[in-house]
């Protein structure tokens, strides 16, 4: 047993019930660790504010979910009424609704931010892998968690919805239709599955959620944060003053915890304005069909995922026959390239070819609709893999090659682009821009290993460039 | 910079509105009626009288009509059946099996009804305030009646006696999209019989039936728009002082 300290002499109330407990659990230590002795670099921009303001939809989901639970009815034949009923009868209830509705919207909004300043920073770049690849794995919880409560109000869309995607399982080798079957709970979307998705909705999904926050955080605090320069505030050639603090970093509290409070203000008056003034915010946050009860004998002529889904969604619709050709076409001409010009042994070269070759018998075996599957989730996957993708020699895009911001611009708009198709019906021009849209964004980082030390790179500062406020 | 302003404008062609795929042209439903209480007013007596008989509102409990400016006895004496207690729903006695056997399908429920039907072409309440006015005599169809924005529709024209009897004058012109084949087109209503209103009258009743559809769709619209002002304006200030807090805390830093 540890030997337990004693308060100083004249020590007050307060200070001994502290003492108290930090003889039985670190509570001073935990808050230096990731509070006040915490140092992050002092250069944080606007981009920096996504983080925290994920974690404030967090909990804004969390606590409002718990108070939606308390009236919504997981039942097929009541579970649209109820959420009528928690709109009209509950007190307040229209508001805890409508900032659930928004917070789902705007998790999405601030997660894909998030996720973009990540991105332009090189944040995934060593030592910061598990910090990137926990953020993957929330992000494909929070897919998970988003789509499965957009069942629960049971009107067209959410029905319609689920019943499309869920039918996407159905499309896997071998294993497809029983799995969708197991998803459901029935051979079609009914209230074994409402009562389902409720449970993983309100229980499992936010749990592991959580779990990987908690996972993400720790991490993060553990290699410390990156920054808009890509320059290590704590390496061992960082200036650091008497104490051994960074020079180049501040305590997160209370200089991060005050401007992530201006960040809030700016968050909250954007979320507010959409609750109060555009709660269905032109059909794109609530659809207008969802507002009309599922009806399992009535079809709605267009079904369209919500708009975070859509870049994704463009993507396994654009996967048609014609285009899992085109795949197979480059996977061959990947392959014979390697063999004339790649660098490997012959033994390397010869593997590479005979994997294509089984790579491209098996795209032409199984059904398109299966690899619109694969594409869509290869799409999500495939971010997870960053870290080892760019190899570039610097992490920021600040001094990287100025031709590498248009590779990045290009890949939002083309991002931007697929979202817009997604919401739309499909057409044959669409489907063509998404069929390149699709190329577009796969040889992003397909290729990065490639594209990505090519140019000519700045020099990259020994302290992060800061201009007192 | 370049993309943030690449990403909004990309955001402002997706504001332009979700599923932007019909070519209606919709007449403009006038806004202002919903918060006027005289027009909800009329608008409920139209909706009672003349919808509640097919179409429920199952979600509309009738003394939310309280919100509306009705006091609870105007409520049991003008809109409730005796048997009826002003704190039902607004739910129809129409059997379902009637209603198949009579219009091919069941009258949908209304409460949501100005929500549900916004799309690309316009709000849900100026699709409603052109519907409503856009029946027609058609001998062709089963009950005698067909409709421009909503072809062969199941409903007949229940406010006929208001408006009078139409019918609908079509021209045959080349089809744009098809070349050599002929479409036909709308050219405009020809009066039959008058109705009880004028068309003026006409227009200003649906209207008010429209504007109380879309109160119904979401009876909390206005309280909520004016709260989110009071919202903003302590947010604005929260801000503000957040910001001169940062600065604050920030000058130290160099």
């Amino acid at each position: 047993m540890a030997e337990l300290k004693q308060a100083p002499a004249g020590a007050s109330a307060g200070e001994k019930l502290l003492n108290w407990v930090d003889n039985r659990f670190p509570a001073s230590k935990l808050y230096k660790e990731h509070l006040s002795e915490y140092y992050a670099p002092k250069n944080f921009n606007f981009w920096y504010f996504f983080g925290s303001l994920a974690l404030l939809v967090l909990v804004i989901q969390i606590v409002t979910g718990i108070f939606l639970v308390m009236n919504y009815k997981p039942d097929a034949a009541v579970a649209f009424a109820s959420v009528e009923y928690i709109m009209r009868d509950v007190p307040w209830g229209w508001l805890i609704r409508y900032m659930h509705s928004t917070g789902a919207s705007a998790f999405f909004v601030v997660v894909y931010l998030h996720m973009y300043r990540g991105l332009i920073y090189g944040s995934y770049r060593t030592p910061r892998e598990l910090v990137w690849i926990f953020g993957c794995l929330i992000f494909l919880c929070l897919m998970a968690e988003a789509f499965m409560g957009y069942l629960l109000p049971w009107g067209q869309m959410s029905y319609w919805g689920a019943q499309v995607i869920i039918n996407l399982f159905s499309a896997i080798p071998f294993v497809g239709p029983d799995l969708a079957i197991l998803i459901r709970g029935d051979y079609v979307v009914g209230d074994a599955t409402l009562n389902r998705f409720f449970s993983l909705h309100v229980i499992a999904v936010p749990l592991v959620l959580l779990g990987l926050v908690v996972a993400h955080i720790i991490a993060l605090h553990e290699v410390g944060s990156n920054n808009p320069d890509g320059v290590e505030i704590k390496g061992p050639n960082a200036p650091k003053d008497a104490n051994g603090h960074p020079l180049d970093g501040v305590p997160f509290h209370p200089y991060y915890t005050v401007h992530d409070i201006l960040g809030v203000g700016g968050f909250l008056i954007c979320f507010t304005a959409v609750i109060f003034f555009l709660p269905e915010f032109g059909g794109y946050f609530l659809e207008y069909n969802n507002f009309i009860p599922a009806d399992p004998f009535k079809t709605p002529p267009h079904i369209a995922p919500v708009w975070y889904f859509t870049p994704f969604y463009s993507m396994l619709r654009a996967t048609t026959d014609q285009m899992v050709t085109v795949l197979a076409a480059i996977v061959g001409v990947a392959a014979v390239l390697n063999l004339i010009k790649g660098k490997g042994t012959g033994q390397a070269k010869i593997g590479a070819l005979v994997g294509a070759a089984v790579l491209i018998g098996l795209l032409k075996t199984f059904e398109a609709k299966f690899w619109g599957v694969a594409v869509m989730g290869g799409a999500v996957v495939i971010l997870a893999g960053l870290p080892w993708l760019d190899n570039s020699p610097v992490k920021s895009i600040r001094y990287r090659p100025s031709w590498h911001k248009i590779v990045y611009g290009v890949f939002v708009i083309d991002f931007c682009i697929l979202g817009y198709l997604g919401v739309e019906p499909p057409s044959d021009i669409g489907n063509l821009i998404s069929q390149v849209g699709t190329l577009i964004y796969f040889g992003f980082f397909v290729l990065m290993p490639w594209w990505s030390q090519l140019g000519t790179f700045k020099k990259v500062p020994d302290r992060v460039t800061f201009t007192p406020h | 910079m370049k993309k943030i302003l690449a990403s909004m404008l990309a955001a402002i062609v997706l504001m332009s509105g979700a599923h932007a795929n019909t070519a209606l042209v919709l007449d403009q439903f006038p806004k202002e009626r919903v918060t006027d209480l005289a027009a909800l007013q009329n608008g409920a007596k139209l909706f009672v009288n003349y919808c509640l008989n097919c179409h429920a509102a199952a979600f509309m409990r009738f003394n939310r009509l309280k919100d509306i400016g009705l006091t609870e006895q105007q409520i049991k004496d003008n809109l409730l059946f005796p048997t009826d207690k002003v704190g039902d729903v607004m739910k129809v006695s129409l059997d379902p099996k009637d209603a198949k056997a009579w219009f091919g399908g069941v009258p949908p429920d209304l409460t949501l009804v100005a929500r549900s039907r916004a799309s690309g072409s316009g709000t849900g309440p100026d699709y409603l305030y052109t519907y409503l006015r856009s029946f027609y005599r058609d001998d062709t169809r089963p009950t005698g009646w067909n409709n421009l924005v909503f072809p062969n529709v199941g409903m007949p024209h229940v406010l006929w006696q208001l408006q009078g009897q139409r019918v609908a004058k079509f021209v045959e012109e080349e089809d744009h999209h098809n070349p050599g084949k002929t479409e036909l087109k709308f050219d405009g209503f020809e009066q039959l019989t008058p109705g009880k209103l004028t068309p003026q009258e006409y227009d200003s009743a649906v209207a008010d039936l429209v504007a109380y559809l879309q109160w119904m769709a979401e009876p909390i619209q206005s309280q909520r728009t004016r709260l989110g002002v009071g919202v903003l304006i302590f947010l604005a200030i929260f801000t503000f002082i957040a910001w001169r807090l940062n600065a604050a805390f920030w000058k130290d830093v160099k």
